[in-house]
Protein backbone atom coordinates (compact mmCIF):
# COMPACT_ATOMS: atom_id res chain seq x y z
CA UNK A 1 0.00 0.00 0.00
CA UNK A 2 1.53 3.47 -1.20
CA UNK A 3 -0.02 6.04 0.17
CA UNK A 4 -0.17 9.55 0.29
CA UNK A 5 -1.71 10.60 3.96
CA UNK A 6 -2.88 14.11 5.05
CA UNK A 7 -3.98 14.52 8.82
CA UNK A 8 -5.14 18.02 9.74
CA UNK A 9 -4.05 18.81 13.07
CA UNK A 10 -4.25 20.88 15.72
CA UNK A 11 -1.57 20.16 18.32
CA UNK A 12 -1.13 16.44 18.01
CA UNK A 13 -4.33 15.86 17.24
CA UNK A 14 -7.13 16.03 14.53
CA UNK A 15 -7.98 19.72 14.15
CA UNK A 16 -11.86 20.21 14.70
CA UNK A 17 -12.31 21.87 11.05
CA UNK A 18 -11.15 21.26 7.92
CA UNK A 19 -11.45 24.97 7.04
CA UNK A 20 -9.62 26.18 10.60
CA UNK A 21 -6.43 23.65 10.24
CA UNK A 22 -3.33 25.96 10.14
CA UNK A 23 -1.03 22.60 11.06
CA UNK A 24 -1.35 19.57 8.46
CA UNK A 25 1.16 16.16 8.52
CA UNK A 26 1.70 14.75 5.63
CA UNK A 27 2.93 10.83 5.60
CA UNK A 28 3.87 8.71 2.64
CA UNK A 29 3.46 4.72 3.70
CA UNK A 30 5.72 1.89 1.81
CA UNK A 31 5.34 -1.61 0.90
CA UNK A 32 5.32 -2.63 4.82
CA UNK A 33 2.20 -0.75 5.39
CA UNK A 34 4.93 1.16 7.49
CA UNK A 35 5.07 5.36 7.20
CA UNK A 36 8.39 6.14 5.20
CA UNK A 37 8.32 9.79 5.10
CA UNK A 38 6.08 12.35 7.08
CA UNK A 39 6.39 16.07 7.43
CA UNK A 40 4.27 18.68 9.49
CA UNK A 41 3.75 21.44 7.63
CA UNK A 42 2.87 24.86 9.09
CA UNK A 43 0.32 26.80 6.56
CA UNK A 44 0.62 30.81 6.52
CA UNK A 45 -3.45 31.01 7.12
CA UNK A 46 -6.76 28.65 7.49
CA UNK A 47 -8.21 28.57 3.69
CA UNK A 48 -10.35 25.36 2.60
CA UNK A 49 -9.44 26.34 -0.71
CA UNK A 50 -5.70 27.09 0.08
CA UNK A 51 -5.51 23.36 1.51
CA UNK A 52 -7.70 21.59 -1.45
CA UNK A 53 -4.90 22.76 -3.77
CA UNK A 54 -2.38 21.73 -1.58
CA UNK A 55 -3.93 18.49 -1.09
CA UNK A 56 -4.03 18.35 -5.08
CA UNK A 57 -0.70 19.26 -5.44
CA UNK A 58 0.87 17.21 -3.16
CA UNK A 59 -1.00 14.46 -4.29
CA UNK A 60 -2.29 13.17 -1.61
CA UNK A 61 -4.50 10.20 -1.56
CA UNK A 62 -6.46 10.03 1.84
CA UNK A 63 -7.54 12.93 3.82
CA UNK A 64 -7.99 12.04 7.60
CA UNK A 65 -10.01 15.21 9.10
CA UNK A 66 -12.75 15.82 11.40
CA UNK A 67 -15.67 19.01 10.35
CA UNK A 68 -15.32 19.18 6.79
CA UNK A 69 -18.41 21.28 4.42
CA UNK A 70 -19.76 19.30 1.84
CA UNK A 71 -18.44 21.26 -0.97
CA UNK A 72 -14.96 20.53 -0.32
CA UNK A 73 -15.46 16.65 0.72
CA UNK A 74 -17.61 16.63 -2.37
CA UNK A 75 -14.77 18.16 -4.35
CA UNK A 76 -12.03 16.04 -2.81
CA UNK A 77 -14.32 13.19 -3.57
CA UNK A 78 -14.76 13.81 -6.84
CA UNK A 79 -11.12 14.17 -7.13
CA UNK A 80 -10.41 10.29 -6.04
CA UNK A 81 -9.24 11.58 -2.91
CA UNK A 82 -10.42 9.14 0.00
CA UNK A 83 -11.67 11.28 2.71
CA UNK A 84 -12.09 10.23 6.18
CA UNK A 85 -14.33 12.97 8.21
CA UNK A 86 -15.37 13.13 11.51
CA UNK A 87 -12.65 11.54 13.14
CA UNK A 88 -11.61 12.47 16.58
CA UNK A 89 -8.37 11.32 18.05
CA UNK A 90 -4.64 11.98 18.37
CA UNK A 91 -2.43 11.90 14.78
CA UNK A 92 -0.49 8.69 15.35
CA UNK A 93 -3.33 6.71 16.73
CA UNK A 94 -5.79 7.93 13.46
CA UNK A 95 -2.35 6.78 11.13
CA UNK A 96 -2.04 3.60 13.04
CA UNK A 97 -5.96 2.90 12.92
CA UNK A 98 -5.69 3.62 9.33
CA UNK A 99 -2.46 1.38 8.50
CA UNK A 100 -4.48 -1.18 10.77
CA UNK A 101 -7.64 -0.56 8.11
CA UNK A 102 -9.80 -0.12 11.10
CA UNK A 103 -10.12 3.44 10.90
CA UNK A 104 -13.61 4.70 9.81
CA UNK A 105 -15.37 8.04 9.55
CA UNK A 106 -16.67 9.26 12.81
CA UNK A 107 -14.24 7.23 14.65
CA UNK A 108 -13.83 8.53 18.20
CA UNK A 109 -10.14 6.86 19.04
CA UNK A 110 -10.23 8.88 22.68
CA UNK A 111 -11.36 8.05 25.83
CA UNK A 112 -14.58 9.66 26.46
CA UNK A 113 -14.64 11.49 30.02
CA UNK A 114 -18.19 11.03 31.94
CA UNK B 1 -26.18 17.05 35.60
CA UNK B 2 -28.55 15.83 37.18
CA UNK B 3 -30.47 13.13 35.28
CA UNK B 4 -33.64 14.72 35.58
CA UNK B 5 -32.52 17.51 34.14
CA UNK B 6 -32.28 16.08 30.48
CA UNK B 7 -35.77 15.44 29.83
CA UNK B 8 -36.95 19.39 30.92
CA UNK B 9 -33.65 20.64 28.32
CA UNK B 10 -35.15 18.05 25.85
CA UNK B 11 -38.48 20.18 25.58
CA UNK B 12 -36.59 23.82 25.25
CA UNK B 13 -36.46 24.37 21.32
CA UNK B 14 -33.07 26.20 21.78
CA UNK B 15 -30.06 23.76 21.08
CA UNK B 16 -28.03 23.57 24.61
CA UNK B 17 -25.11 21.95 25.35
CA UNK B 18 -24.06 21.49 29.29
CA UNK B 19 -20.26 21.51 29.12
CA UNK B 20 -18.08 20.38 32.26
CA UNK B 21 -15.23 22.91 33.28
CA UNK B 22 -12.48 20.59 31.35
CA UNK B 23 -14.52 21.82 28.08
CA UNK B 24 -16.21 17.78 28.01
CA UNK B 25 -19.33 17.59 26.50
CA UNK B 26 -22.24 15.97 29.32
CA UNK B 27 -25.11 16.75 27.78
CA UNK B 28 -26.71 17.79 24.98
CA UNK B 29 -30.78 18.23 24.39
CA UNK B 30 -32.96 17.30 21.29
CA UNK B 31 -32.40 20.52 19.92
CA UNK B 32 -28.47 20.86 19.54
CA UNK B 33 -28.37 17.07 18.58
CA UNK B 34 -30.45 17.76 15.32
CA UNK B 35 -28.37 21.22 14.62
CA UNK B 36 -25.29 19.13 15.87
CA UNK B 37 -25.91 16.00 13.89
CA UNK B 38 -24.77 14.12 17.15
CA UNK B 39 -26.22 11.99 19.11
CA UNK B 40 -25.95 12.14 22.97
CA UNK B 41 -24.12 9.25 23.59
CA UNK B 42 -21.96 10.18 20.38
CA UNK B 43 -21.16 13.44 21.96
CA UNK B 44 -21.19 12.89 25.69
CA UNK B 45 -17.33 12.86 26.95
CA UNK B 46 -16.04 14.48 24.01
CA UNK B 47 -13.93 17.79 23.98
CA UNK B 48 -17.03 20.33 22.99
CA UNK B 49 -14.59 21.76 20.15
CA UNK B 50 -15.17 18.31 18.64
CA UNK B 51 -18.98 18.14 18.87
CA UNK B 52 -19.44 21.87 18.04
CA UNK B 53 -16.83 22.56 15.79
CA UNK B 54 -17.69 25.89 15.84
CA UNK B 55 -15.35 28.89 13.94
CA UNK B 56 -14.62 30.09 17.58
CA UNK B 57 -12.75 26.62 18.30
CA UNK B 58 -10.63 26.30 19.53
CA UNK B 59 -8.40 29.37 19.40
CA UNK B 60 -11.24 31.90 20.27
CA UNK B 61 -13.24 29.85 22.79
CA UNK B 62 -15.08 32.44 24.37
CA UNK B 63 -15.47 29.93 27.65
CA UNK B 64 -12.28 30.93 28.60
CA UNK B 65 -13.71 34.80 29.04
CA UNK B 66 -16.96 33.45 30.94
CA UNK B 67 -14.26 32.02 33.52
CA UNK B 68 -12.58 34.75 33.90
CA UNK B 69 -15.51 37.15 33.90
CA UNK B 70 -18.17 35.15 35.27
CA UNK B 71 -20.09 36.83 32.89
CA UNK B 72 -22.70 35.13 29.87
CA UNK B 73 -21.02 35.73 26.66
CA UNK B 74 -22.93 36.26 23.30
CA UNK B 75 -21.45 35.98 20.27
CA UNK B 76 -22.04 35.65 16.21
CA UNK B 77 -20.28 32.19 15.00
CA UNK B 78 -20.98 29.10 12.30
CA UNK B 79 -20.58 25.67 13.11
CA UNK B 80 -19.99 22.41 10.48
CA UNK B 81 -22.81 19.25 11.37
CA UNK B 82 -21.65 16.13 11.05
CA UNK B 83 -23.87 16.18 7.98
CA UNK B 84 -21.27 18.36 6.59
CA UNK B 85 -23.57 21.51 6.74
CA UNK B 86 -21.81 25.22 7.61
CA UNK B 87 -24.87 26.66 9.98
CA UNK B 88 -24.34 30.54 11.15
CA UNK B 89 -25.52 30.29 15.07
CA UNK B 90 -25.79 33.07 17.64
CA UNK B 91 -23.69 31.16 20.66
CA UNK B 92 -24.02 32.16 24.27
CA UNK B 93 -22.23 30.91 26.69
CA UNK B 94 -22.83 30.81 30.50
CA UNK B 95 -20.90 29.40 34.07
CA UNK B 96 -22.95 27.23 35.81
CA UNK B 97 -22.33 28.33 39.66
CA UNK B 98 -21.57 25.62 42.38
CA UNK B 99 -22.77 26.76 46.04
CA UNK B 100 -19.64 28.30 46.56
CA UNK B 101 -19.26 30.14 43.58
CA UNK B 102 -16.59 28.44 41.81
CA UNK B 103 -17.46 27.54 38.03
CA UNK B 104 -18.72 24.17 38.04
CA UNK B 105 -19.70 24.24 34.22
CA UNK B 106 -20.99 25.79 31.30
CA UNK B 107 -24.73 26.21 29.31
CA UNK B 108 -23.80 26.76 26.03
CA UNK B 109 -26.91 27.61 23.98
CA UNK B 110 -26.39 27.63 19.58
CA UNK B 111 -29.32 29.42 17.97
CA UNK B 112 -29.43 29.04 14.49
CA UNK B 113 -29.93 32.19 13.17
CA UNK B 114 -30.31 31.13 9.21
CA UNK B 115 -34.10 32.96 9.35
CA UNK B 116 -32.22 35.61 10.49
CA UNK B 117 -30.11 36.23 8.15
CA UNK B 118 -32.43 35.47 5.37
CA UNK B 119 -35.22 38.17 6.55
CA UNK B 120 -31.77 40.82 7.15
CA UNK B 121 -31.35 39.98 3.32
CA UNK B 122 -35.00 41.08 2.77
CA UNK B 123 -34.79 44.08 5.04
CA UNK B 124 -32.39 45.23 2.83
CA UNK B 125 -34.58 45.07 0.02
CA UNK B 126 -36.98 46.69 1.57
CA UNK B 127 -34.86 50.16 1.99
CA UNK B 128 -33.94 49.61 -1.84
CA UNK B 129 -35.35 48.85 -4.88
CA UNK B 130 -32.97 46.91 -7.64
CA UNK B 131 -29.44 48.60 -7.27
CA UNK B 132 -31.24 51.95 -5.86
CA UNK B 133 -31.17 51.77 -1.80
CA UNK B 134 -32.64 54.69 0.11
CA UNK B 135 -35.16 55.59 3.09
CA UNK B 136 -36.09 58.98 2.64
CA UNK B 137 -39.65 59.58 2.45
CA UNK B 138 -39.36 60.80 -1.42
CA UNK B 139 -36.86 57.66 -2.42
CA UNK B 140 -39.64 55.14 -0.62
CA UNK B 141 -42.30 56.74 -2.63
CA UNK B 142 -40.34 56.10 -5.83
CA UNK B 143 -39.87 52.61 -4.68
CA UNK B 144 -43.50 51.85 -4.41
CA UNK B 145 -44.13 53.35 -7.71
CA UNK B 146 -41.77 51.59 -9.31
CA UNK B 147 -43.11 47.89 -9.73
CA UNK B 148 -46.26 49.41 -11.11
CA UNK B 149 -45.32 51.47 -13.46
CA UNK B 150 -42.43 48.76 -14.50
CA UNK B 151 -45.61 46.57 -15.93
CA UNK B 152 -46.85 48.67 -17.90
CA UNK B 153 -45.33 49.48 -21.55
CA UNK B 154 -45.66 53.73 -21.18
CA UNK B 155 -42.97 56.36 -21.45
CA UNK B 156 -41.29 57.23 -18.80
CA UNK B 157 -39.39 60.45 -18.23
CA UNK B 158 -36.54 60.77 -15.26
CA UNK B 159 -35.49 63.94 -14.19
CA UNK B 160 -33.15 64.39 -11.50
CA UNK B 161 -29.63 66.57 -11.52
CA UNK B 162 -26.47 65.10 -11.92
CA UNK B 163 -25.55 61.88 -9.97
CA UNK B 164 -28.58 60.85 -8.58
CA UNK B 165 -29.31 57.34 -10.01
CA UNK B 166 -31.11 58.51 -12.75
CA UNK B 167 -29.76 55.26 -14.38
CA UNK B 168 -30.04 52.84 -11.92
CA UNK B 169 -33.85 53.63 -11.97
CA UNK B 170 -34.17 53.03 -15.66
CA UNK B 171 -32.58 49.98 -15.48
CA UNK B 172 -34.97 48.69 -12.30
CA UNK B 173 -37.75 49.83 -14.61
CA UNK B 174 -36.12 47.15 -17.13
CA UNK B 175 -35.67 44.82 -14.83
CA UNK B 176 -39.02 44.63 -12.99
CA UNK B 177 -40.93 44.65 -16.16
CA UNK B 178 -42.19 42.03 -18.29
CA UNK B 179 -39.44 42.97 -20.82
CA UNK B 180 -36.55 42.00 -18.61
CA UNK B 181 -35.49 39.13 -20.35
CA UNK B 182 -35.28 41.52 -23.43
CA UNK B 183 -32.36 43.70 -23.98
CA UNK B 184 -32.13 47.06 -22.01
CA UNK B 185 -30.39 49.42 -24.95
CA UNK B 186 -28.75 53.12 -23.36
CA UNK B 187 -27.88 55.74 -25.81
CA UNK B 188 -26.41 59.21 -24.61
CA UNK B 189 -27.98 61.52 -26.91
CA UNK B 190 -25.53 64.25 -26.18
CA UNK B 191 -22.18 62.10 -26.65
CA UNK B 192 -22.66 62.37 -30.19
CA UNK B 193 -23.00 64.67 -33.54
CA UNK B 194 -26.50 65.06 -35.07
CA UNK B 195 -25.82 63.41 -38.05
CA UNK B 196 -23.56 59.84 -36.41
CA UNK B 197 -26.65 59.95 -33.65
CA UNK B 198 -29.63 59.89 -36.59
CA UNK B 199 -28.17 56.22 -37.76
CA UNK B 200 -27.27 55.12 -34.21
CA UNK B 201 -30.54 55.32 -33.17
CA UNK B 202 -32.37 54.44 -36.29
CA UNK B 203 -29.49 52.53 -37.93
CA UNK B 204 -28.93 53.06 -41.97
CA UNK B 205 -28.82 51.01 -45.09
CA UNK B 206 -26.09 49.95 -47.14
CA UNK B 207 -25.04 52.63 -49.53
CA UNK B 208 -27.10 55.35 -47.57
CA UNK B 209 -24.03 57.61 -46.77
CA UNK B 210 -20.48 57.96 -48.21
CA UNK B 211 -18.79 55.47 -45.76
CA UNK B 212 -22.19 53.43 -45.29
CA UNK B 213 -20.23 49.86 -46.36
CA UNK B 214 -22.36 47.80 -44.78
CA UNK B 215 -26.25 48.35 -43.11
CA UNK B 216 -26.98 48.51 -39.47
CA UNK B 217 -29.68 48.17 -37.37
CA UNK B 218 -29.22 50.68 -35.23
CA UNK B 219 -30.35 51.08 -31.38
CA UNK B 220 -33.83 50.86 -31.56
CA UNK B 221 -33.84 47.73 -33.77
CA UNK B 222 -31.18 46.02 -30.90
CA UNK B 223 -33.62 46.90 -28.36
CA UNK B 224 -36.37 45.18 -30.00
CA UNK B 225 -38.83 43.57 -26.99
CA UNK B 226 -36.50 45.40 -24.60
CA UNK B 227 -36.13 48.99 -23.39
CA UNK B 228 -34.34 52.04 -24.76
CA UNK B 229 -33.03 54.01 -22.55
CA UNK B 230 -32.20 57.81 -24.38
CA UNK B 231 -30.21 59.32 -21.46
CA UNK B 232 -29.66 63.03 -21.91
CA UNK B 233 -32.54 63.15 -23.81
CA UNK B 234 -32.83 67.23 -23.73
CA UNK B 235 -29.12 67.28 -25.81
CA UNK B 236 -31.41 65.41 -28.44
CA UNK B 237 -31.57 67.63 -31.72
CA UNK B 238 -34.42 69.25 -32.54
CA UNK B 239 -34.48 67.14 -36.70
CA UNK B 240 -34.02 63.64 -34.41
CA UNK B 241 -37.01 64.77 -31.40
CA UNK B 242 -39.73 64.82 -34.75
CA UNK B 243 -38.37 60.93 -35.78
CA UNK B 244 -38.75 60.07 -31.89
CA UNK B 245 -41.96 61.34 -32.08
CA UNK B 246 -42.98 59.72 -35.16
CA UNK B 247 -41.49 56.31 -33.60
CA UNK B 248 -43.91 57.04 -30.18
CA UNK B 249 -46.67 57.83 -32.24
CA UNK B 250 -46.77 54.78 -34.76
CA UNK B 251 -43.95 52.65 -33.23
CA UNK B 252 -42.68 52.04 -36.78
CA UNK B 253 -38.52 53.51 -37.62
CA UNK B 254 -36.96 54.55 -40.52
CA UNK B 255 -33.79 53.71 -41.09
CA UNK B 256 -31.21 56.57 -42.92
CA UNK B 257 -31.61 55.35 -47.07
CA UNK B 258 -34.73 53.11 -46.38
CA UNK B 259 -37.47 53.32 -48.27
CA UNK B 260 -39.33 51.09 -45.83
CA UNK B 261 -40.20 51.44 -42.13
CA UNK B 262 -39.85 48.89 -39.84
CA UNK B 263 -41.69 47.64 -36.57
CA UNK B 264 -39.98 47.82 -33.76
CA UNK B 265 -41.33 46.94 -30.18
CA UNK B 266 -39.69 48.98 -27.67
CA UNK B 267 -40.47 50.77 -24.24
CA UNK B 268 -39.08 54.33 -24.01
CA UNK B 269 -37.24 55.54 -20.62
CA UNK B 270 -35.85 58.76 -21.49
CA UNK B 271 -33.71 61.23 -18.90
CA UNK B 272 -32.51 64.45 -18.04
CA UNK B 273 -30.77 67.32 -15.58
CA UNK B 274 -32.31 69.23 -17.94
CA UNK B 275 -35.19 71.84 -17.51
CA UNK B 276 -37.42 70.59 -20.24
CA UNK B 277 -40.22 72.92 -19.92
CA UNK B 278 -38.06 76.30 -19.95
CA UNK B 279 -36.28 74.67 -23.03
CA UNK B 280 -40.18 74.40 -24.90
CA UNK B 281 -40.52 77.77 -23.48
CA UNK B 282 -37.04 78.83 -25.43
CA UNK B 283 -37.76 76.63 -28.58
CA UNK B 284 -35.07 74.19 -27.58
CA UNK B 285 -37.06 71.30 -27.51
CA UNK B 286 -40.47 69.86 -28.84
CA UNK B 287 -43.85 70.57 -26.86
CA UNK B 288 -45.38 67.27 -28.75
CA UNK B 289 -42.57 65.69 -27.44
CA UNK B 290 -42.51 66.72 -23.64
CA UNK B 291 -45.91 65.63 -23.77
CA UNK B 292 -45.53 62.07 -24.84
CA UNK B 293 -42.41 61.50 -22.97
CA UNK B 294 -44.15 62.89 -20.13
CA UNK B 295 -46.81 60.25 -19.82
CA UNK B 296 -45.00 59.14 -16.42
CA UNK B 297 -42.80 61.10 -14.37
CA UNK B 298 -40.10 59.96 -11.95
CA UNK B 299 -37.98 63.12 -9.93
CA UNK B 300 -35.04 61.92 -8.85
CA UNK B 301 -34.43 64.13 -5.53
CA UNK B 302 -31.14 65.89 -5.27
CA UNK B 303 -29.05 64.44 -2.66
CA UNK B 304 -29.02 67.72 -0.13
CA UNK B 305 -32.88 66.82 0.23
CA UNK B 306 -32.71 62.88 0.91
CA UNK B 307 -32.11 64.01 4.65
CA UNK B 308 -31.06 60.81 5.78
CA UNK B 309 -30.33 58.62 3.14
CA UNK B 310 -26.76 60.57 3.22
CA UNK B 311 -25.67 58.30 6.57
CA UNK B 312 -27.45 55.38 4.70
CA UNK B 313 -25.18 55.94 1.65
CA UNK B 314 -21.82 56.42 3.92
CA UNK B 315 -22.24 53.63 5.47
CA UNK B 316 -23.02 51.35 2.35
CA UNK B 317 -19.97 52.60 0.38
CA UNK B 318 -17.35 52.38 3.05
CA UNK B 319 -18.37 48.50 3.34
CA UNK B 320 -18.63 48.23 -0.32
CA UNK B 321 -15.27 49.82 -0.85
CA UNK B 322 -13.81 48.24 2.57
CA UNK B 323 -14.45 44.89 0.79
CA UNK B 324 -13.08 45.26 -2.76
CA UNK B 325 -9.82 47.17 -1.68
CA UNK B 326 -9.31 44.35 1.54
CA UNK B 327 -9.23 47.48 3.84
CA UNK B 328 -10.64 46.98 7.45
CA UNK B 329 -12.36 50.48 7.37
CA UNK B 330 -15.57 50.27 9.15
CA UNK B 331 -16.84 54.27 9.57
CA UNK B 332 -16.72 57.81 9.99
CA UNK B 333 -15.13 59.76 13.30
CA UNK B 334 -17.85 62.00 14.60
CA UNK B 335 -16.13 64.83 12.91
CA UNK B 336 -15.64 63.36 9.63
CA UNK B 337 -19.25 62.58 9.67
CA UNK B 338 -20.67 65.49 10.98
CA UNK B 339 -18.63 67.66 8.12
CA UNK B 340 -20.10 65.20 5.48
CA UNK B 341 -23.35 65.29 6.91
CA UNK B 342 -23.25 68.98 6.19
CA UNK B 343 -21.63 69.03 3.10
CA UNK B 344 -23.98 69.87 0.16
CA UNK B 345 -23.09 67.33 -2.56
CA UNK B 346 -23.29 69.25 -5.61
CA UNK B 347 -22.72 65.95 -7.48
CA UNK B 348 -24.94 63.80 -5.43
CA UNK B 349 -24.42 60.20 -4.90
CA UNK B 350 -22.00 59.96 -7.56
CA UNK B 351 -19.99 62.39 -5.96
CA UNK B 352 -20.81 61.01 -2.23
CA UNK B 353 -19.54 57.68 -3.44
CA UNK B 354 -16.08 58.82 -5.25
CA UNK B 355 -15.73 60.73 -1.75
CA UNK B 356 -15.75 57.62 0.05
CA UNK B 357 -13.94 55.84 -2.29
CA UNK B 358 -11.14 58.40 -1.94
CA UNK B 359 -11.43 57.89 2.38
CA UNK B 360 -11.24 54.48 2.16
CA UNK B 361 -8.33 54.45 -0.37
CA UNK B 362 -6.04 57.00 1.83
CA UNK B 363 -7.56 55.27 5.53
CA UNK B 364 -4.81 53.15 7.30
CA UNK B 365 -6.73 52.75 10.28
CA UNK B 366 -10.64 51.52 11.33
CA UNK B 367 -12.04 55.35 11.29
CA UNK B 368 -12.28 57.82 9.00
CA UNK B 369 -10.93 61.20 10.10
CA UNK B 370 -11.36 64.62 9.10
CA UNK B 371 -7.77 64.76 7.48
CA UNK B 372 -8.72 61.42 5.26
CA UNK B 373 -11.16 63.77 3.76
CA UNK B 374 -10.42 64.74 0.07
CA UNK B 375 -9.10 68.75 -0.17
CA UNK B 376 -11.50 69.95 -1.62
CA UNK B 377 -13.52 69.84 0.26
CA UNK B 378 -12.54 71.76 2.60
CA UNK B 379 -11.76 74.37 0.37
CA UNK B 380 -15.40 75.07 -0.17
CA UNK B 381 -15.90 78.80 -0.08
CA UNK B 382 -18.35 79.88 2.34
CA UNK B 383 -21.36 81.32 1.45
CA UNK B 384 -21.05 79.61 -2.16
CA UNK B 385 -22.92 76.38 -1.21
CA UNK B 386 -22.38 73.40 -3.56
CA UNK B 387 -25.75 73.58 -4.88
CA UNK B 388 -25.06 76.34 -6.90
CA UNK B 389 -25.01 75.84 -10.73
CA UNK B 390 -28.01 73.35 -10.40
CA UNK B 391 -30.59 76.06 -9.79
CA UNK B 392 -30.69 75.52 -5.96
CA UNK B 393 -31.27 78.88 -4.34
CA UNK B 394 -30.17 78.30 -0.52
CA UNK B 395 -32.32 80.48 1.85
CA UNK B 396 -29.81 84.10 2.34
CA UNK B 397 -30.62 83.24 6.35
CA UNK B 398 -29.49 79.87 6.16
CA UNK B 399 -25.46 79.14 7.12
CA UNK B 400 -23.06 78.43 4.28
CA UNK B 401 -23.02 74.84 2.72
CA UNK B 402 -20.77 72.54 5.30
CA UNK B 403 -20.93 74.89 8.00
CA UNK B 404 -24.06 73.89 9.48
CA UNK B 405 -23.97 73.97 13.34
CA UNK B 406 -24.68 70.44 15.06
CA UNK B 407 -28.37 70.22 16.46
CA UNK B 408 -29.24 71.94 19.70
CA UNK B 409 -26.17 74.34 18.99
CA UNK B 410 -26.81 77.84 21.03
CA UNK B 411 -27.30 80.79 18.67
CA UNK B 412 -23.88 82.27 19.90
CA UNK B 413 -21.77 79.90 17.86
CA UNK B 414 -23.13 80.44 14.65
CA UNK B 415 -22.96 84.15 14.50
CA UNK B 416 -19.23 83.05 14.09
CA UNK B 417 -19.94 82.02 10.23
CA UNK B 418 -20.21 85.90 9.47
CA UNK B 419 -16.58 86.44 7.98
CA UNK B 420 -15.41 82.90 7.73
CA UNK B 421 -13.53 82.69 4.65
CA UNK B 422 -13.09 78.69 4.77
CA UNK B 423 -14.01 76.14 6.81
CA UNK B 424 -10.69 76.13 8.97
CA UNK B 425 -11.26 79.67 9.62
CA UNK B 426 -14.97 78.73 10.71
CA UNK B 427 -14.06 76.10 13.23
CA UNK B 428 -11.67 78.15 14.57
CA UNK B 429 -14.10 81.25 15.47
CA UNK B 430 -16.58 78.23 16.28
CA UNK B 431 -14.33 77.34 18.87
CA UNK B 432 -13.35 80.80 20.26
CA UNK B 433 -16.97 81.90 20.05
CA UNK B 434 -17.39 78.29 22.41
CA UNK B 435 -14.86 79.11 24.95
CA UNK B 436 -15.96 82.72 25.43
CA UNK B 437 -19.29 81.87 25.91
CA UNK B 438 -18.16 79.00 28.29
CA UNK B 439 -15.63 81.78 29.94
CA UNK B 440 -13.18 79.83 29.50
CA UNK B 441 -14.38 76.50 31.04
CA UNK B 442 -13.52 74.15 28.07
CA UNK B 443 -15.84 70.81 29.74
CA UNK B 444 -18.60 73.64 28.85
CA UNK B 445 -17.26 74.42 25.42
CA UNK B 446 -17.18 71.41 23.99
CA UNK B 447 -20.69 70.44 25.30
CA UNK B 448 -22.03 74.05 23.32
CA UNK B 449 -19.81 72.37 20.60
CA UNK B 450 -21.12 68.92 20.77
CA UNK B 451 -17.98 67.53 20.86
CA UNK B 452 -16.04 65.05 23.06
CA UNK B 453 -13.85 66.86 25.36
CA UNK B 454 -10.94 65.30 23.63
CA UNK B 455 -12.43 66.45 20.49
CA UNK B 456 -12.04 70.04 21.46
CA UNK B 457 -8.79 69.49 23.35
CA UNK B 458 -7.02 67.97 20.04
CA UNK B 459 -8.40 71.10 17.90
CA UNK B 460 -7.50 73.76 19.95
CA UNK B 461 -4.13 72.25 19.54
CA UNK B 462 -4.64 72.07 15.68
CA UNK B 463 -5.86 75.69 15.56
CA UNK B 464 -2.92 76.50 17.80
CA UNK B 465 -5.30 78.24 20.49
CA UNK B 466 -4.01 78.58 23.82
CA UNK B 467 -5.81 77.14 26.92
CA UNK B 468 -5.56 79.75 29.90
Amino acid sequence: MNKRILVTLHGSDVAPRFDLATEIWLGRTGGRNLVEEERTIVLPHASAEELCHLILREHVDVVICCGIEEEYYEYLHWKRIEVYDSVVGRRRDVINAYLARTLRPGAVLVPRDE
Amino acid sequence: MSVEAGPLLDTIPLPLAVISPERKVLFINEAAQVLTGFSLEEARGLHCMYVMRSSLCPDKCPLAKVEDTGAAVCVDANIVSKERRKIPVRATFAPVLAPDGSIAGYVEALEDIRILQELEIKQGWSYGFGDMIGHSHEMERIFQMVPGIAQTDSSVLVTGETGTGKDLLAEAIHNASARAKGPFVKVNCGALPETLLESELFGHSKGAFTGATESKPGRFRMAHNGTLFLTEIGDLPLSLQVKLLTFLDDKVIHPLGSTKGVNVDVRIVAATHRDLRQMVREGKFREDLLYRLNVVRFHMPPLRERGEDINLFLNHFVHVFSEEFGKKVTGFSQDALYFLENYAFPGNVRELRNVVEYCVNVCGQETIEVEHLPRYLMEQPAGVPAGTGYGVQPAPEAPPAGMMPPPGMPAPVSSAASGAVNWADMERKMILDALLQAKGRKNRAAEILGWARSTLWRKMKHYEIESS
